[in-house]
Formats: structure tokens, C-alpha cells, sequence
């Protein structure tokens, strides 16, 4: 590509993409804080995992539950 | 004078997880990063919600920034990744004029072929080529901010630039735009 093509590619992209005017035009931090509120007592996947997996160890081997209680 | 005297109380607080110190960062820093991501994604509503999305990474990641560092910098990198995250979702389909415009059409309907040519060829580049030539050809922005934001060298970016330069001409070669 050389000099030229680049130079009608721009004006091309300026002409029919032309830049954008970031201003926002309202406050964000509500929307903000509703998701702040609302993750925190979302369980995380791997919390359930642990927990599957600590009652399919109590159902092979119950008496694991003194191992689990040491851990807890 | 220590390098730790310097550091803005605020940073430290923010670092500890004091969410009052977040809040205040949120306040100052949206409107720069909600123009930021609106640089690359080009749409409102999307660059609003990335900006929350940004925010939000931000505050998980609190205890990993260093507050000796740019906060501002930070922040645009990881709007950066939250941009480049969103563009590699599937892109809504841009309706296109099939046909070249014939002679008869009117200067509207050329100019309209011509904006949806150059956008076609636009969506279709990788995200990565994307946010480069967005930045570097539309955006003006310098291959070194382009490069901090993006986390890579000066020499990448240039490359990247170059890369989704040639692409875009071929392809709109294809679509019958030529100098």
C-alpha cells in the first residue's frame, strides 16, 4: 500500500466513520452501585463446588466429618 | 521528599478497599473512561455499560494496582480489554447495498453505499486490527497512548495499524472503492 492509497483510506474512514464525541451525559454511579450491592452475595461457582463435593465425601466415607470439622 | 509521601491518600484508601475512596474515583474518572471506550465502540449505551463493566474489574482488582502509578492509565487499560471483550461478541449484521450503485442513482444513495462499504469493512477486521485502526486512523490518537492502553509496544501497534490498513483496502477494493 503506499502513500496514497493510506491518504484516501483516512479521508475515507474520517468521511464515513468520523470521530465521536465521548461527552456522557448522566451520572453512572448509581448503576454502579446497584451492581456493587447486588454481587457481593452472589456465591461464587466454585463455593458450590466445594460444598457438592464435601456432601459426596460425607456420603462415601461419614466418618470424614471429623476431618471436615477440623478444617472448618 | 519519599516516593510515598507523593502518593495521593485517596490511591492508598482505594488500594485497602475503603469503598468511600472507590466511589470518589468513580466519580472522578468516568466521564475519561466512558470517552475512552466510546472511541473504540462508537455507541452509547454500549460504552456506558462497559464503563460500569470497567469499574467493576476495577474494584475487584483493587489490591493488585500500585498506587505509585497512574490510576488514569490503569483505568484505560482495563477499559481497554472490557472494549476489545465486547467487540469479540458476534456483531450485529450491517445491511448492505448488494449491487454497485448504478449511474442512475442519486449522490444519496452513493454516499449511503460508500458509509455502509466502509463500515462492512470495518466490522469485518479481528477486534484487535479494530481498536488499532480506530484509534490510530479515525481517532488520531498517538501510537503511544494507543500503545499503553493496549499493553503492547509502539512497534506492535504501528504493525497492527498497518496490518488492518492493508486489509481494509483490499476489501474495499472487493466492495468496488478505489483512489
Amino acid at each position: 500500500m503506499n502513500a496514497n492509497d493510506e491518504k484516501w483510506l483516512k479521508a475515507q474512514l474520517r468521511e464515513n466513520l468520523p470521530p465521536v464525541s465521548g461527552e456522557l451525559e448522566r451520572d453512572l454511579w448509581p448503576r454502579m452501585r446497584a451492581r456493587l450491592e447486588s454481587r457481593p452475595h452472589a456465591v461464587p461457582w466454585w463455593d458450590w463446588a466445594l460444598a457438592g463435593a464435601a456432601v459426596v465425601l460425607l456420603l462415601i466415607a461419614p466418618q470424614s466429618i471429623l476431618l471436615l470439622f477440623y478444617q472448618i | 521528599m519519599a516516593a510515598t509521601a507523593q502518593i495521593p491518600e485517596q490511591l492508598e484508601r482505594f488500594v485497602q478497599g475503603d469503598a468511600d475512596a472507590f466511589e470518589a474515583l468513580f466519580r472522578r474518572y468516568q466521564r475519561e473512561v466512558f470517552g475512552w471506550i466510546m472511541r473504540i465502540v462508537r455507541d452509547p449505551a454500549a460504552a456506558e455499560e462497559l464503563t460500569i463493566e470497567t469499574f467493576w474489574r476495577i474494584y475487584r482488582a483493587h489490591a493488585r494496582f500500585d498506587p505509585r502509578r497512574s490510576f488514569s492509565a490503569w483505568a484505560r487499560r482495563i477499559a481497554t480489554n472490557a472494549a476489545l471483550d465486547h467487540l469479540k461478541r458476534p456483531p450485529a449484521e450491517v445491511e448492505l447495498a448488494h449491487d454497485p450503485p448504478d449511474a442512475a442513482a442519486s449522490a444519496a444513495d452513493v454516499k449511503l453505499a460508500t458509509r455502509q462499504a466502509v463500515e462492512q469493512a470495518f466490522v469485518e477486521l479481528s477486534p484487535k486490527l479494530r481498536v488499532a485502526a480506530t484509534l490510530a486512523l479515525i481517532e488520531e490518537q498517538s501510537y503511544g497512548e494507543i500503545a499503553e492502553a493496549l499493553g503492547i509496544s509502539q512497534s506492535a501497534v504501528k504493525l497492527r495499524v498497518f496490518r488492518a490498513a492493508r486489509q481494509l483496502r483490499t476489501r474495499l477494493k472487493q466492495l468496488g472503492m478505489e483512489p
